[in-house]
């Protein structure tokens, strides 16, 4: 038998401009989370995340990485395509809010209802869901996800190292204790 | 029993696999190059629908690095086709039902509990294991460690 050894997972695509990212570009802490919006562990992490993120406003970075397991949820690339389509016209946060918040009711009258309320140039918007491009970057992702350990969704990422606790919601107390964890390691001569 | 290691010689079975008819090991690694064996415990378990699902999204690389993926579990062909069908898994999943579990045997995953291991074996066009790995039976042992053996087996 290989004995399983080594089970810690690192983030191989590092976080770049392609990505979408919140928060300061020099935090000591960056957050990537692998998600599918048509996954109920998701949408459940969402607010855990917010409300975490919320209390370290300035030195967490949140970035968010499409993960759409189309074979088991049929809306999901859509509903990927939809946010990465709104986040070209500036509107990615909103449109990835909207979608997690629906509670899996993310199928296109739904997406198209968000890009009008967004104020979205619905024909670009049209024209960007269809744009191979994007739906090419949504694979990369996910190729290069799976690299780096990404089994389901949700994964979180803290400073590159995977999140241990994937298979289920994210649970505020844990989390918020490792994104401490990680603040407190990355700051040995505390900046304030 | 332990797991077969890396070298041994992999013991040959045909199986049925609900839509995928039957399958024989033999002629699998003389179609793909390398056969990737996904030991599961039961279908419709939490953990194994992940873990398969993850096989289903990335199953072009496994065709790119001149994989066949097969799932095998000591369910029924019935459940297997169930499973398949409901998690839109394309790949044969196979009932290692009768005798039960003898396939897991010969690989040495059997649990006593009369379930499989999670565990992955490759196999190869000569019908050696070229990789192991026993995962924790409630983790998903994920797909780097597979495709990254398998990179390593090009050329």
């Amino acid at each position: 038998m290989t004995p399983a050894a080594d089970d810690k997972h690192f983030l191989k695509d590092p976080v770049s401009d392609r990505d979408w990212a919140r928060g300061p570009a020099d935090a000591p802490v960056t957050l990537v989370e692998y998600a599918d919006f048509q996954c109920p562990d998701c949408q459940h992490s969402h607010p855990v995340i917010e409300r975490v993120l919320a209390d370290h406003r300035d030195r967490v970075r949140f970035v968010f990485r499409q993960f759409p397991i189309v074979s088991l949820h049929p809306l999901a690339q859509g509903a990927a395509l939809a946010s990465e389509a709104a986040g070209r016209q500036g509107r990615f946060w909103e449109m990835q809010r909207r979608l997690m918040e629906a509670e899996g009711r993310i199928g296109e009258a739904e997406a198209l209802r968000h890009a009008s309320e967004l104020h979205l140039d619905i024909e670009q918007w049209r024209r960007d869901l269809a744009d191979p491009a994007l739906s090419e970057h949504i694979r990369e992702t996910k190729r290069l996800g799976v690299r780096s350990g990404v089994n389901g969704t949700p994964t979180l990422f803290i400073n590159g190292v995977r999140y241990e606790e994937q298979t289920e919601p994210v649970r505020e107390q844990e989390l918020r204790a490792a994104i401490e964890e990680a603040l407190a390691a990355a700051q040995p001569a505390a900046r304030e | 029993m332990a797991a077969l290691e890396v070298g041994a010689k992999a013991p040959d079975f045909a199986l049925e696999g609900g839509v995928a008819g039957s399958f024989r090991l033999s002629e699998a690694v003389k179609r793909s190059r390398f056969v990737v064996l996904a030991f599961y415990p039961l279908a419709f378990s939490p953990v194994c629908t992940e873990e398969m699902s993850l096989f289903q999204e990335i199953l072009e690389e496994f065709t790119e690095l001149g994989a066949q993926v097969v799932g095998i579990s000591v369910d029924s062909k019935y459940a297997q086709q169930a499973f398949a069908e409901s998690k839109g898994i394309t790949f044969p999943l196979l009932a290692d039902f009768h005798p039960k579990g003898v396939v897991a045997q010969q690989y040495g995953v059997m649990r006593e509990d009369g379930v499989a291991e999670r565990a992955l074996f490759i196999v190869d066009a000569q019908m050696v294991v070229r990789y192991s790995f026993v995962s924790e039976l409630r983790k998903n042992p994920g797909a780097d460690r597979l495709l990254e053996a398998l990179e390593g087996m090009q050329g």
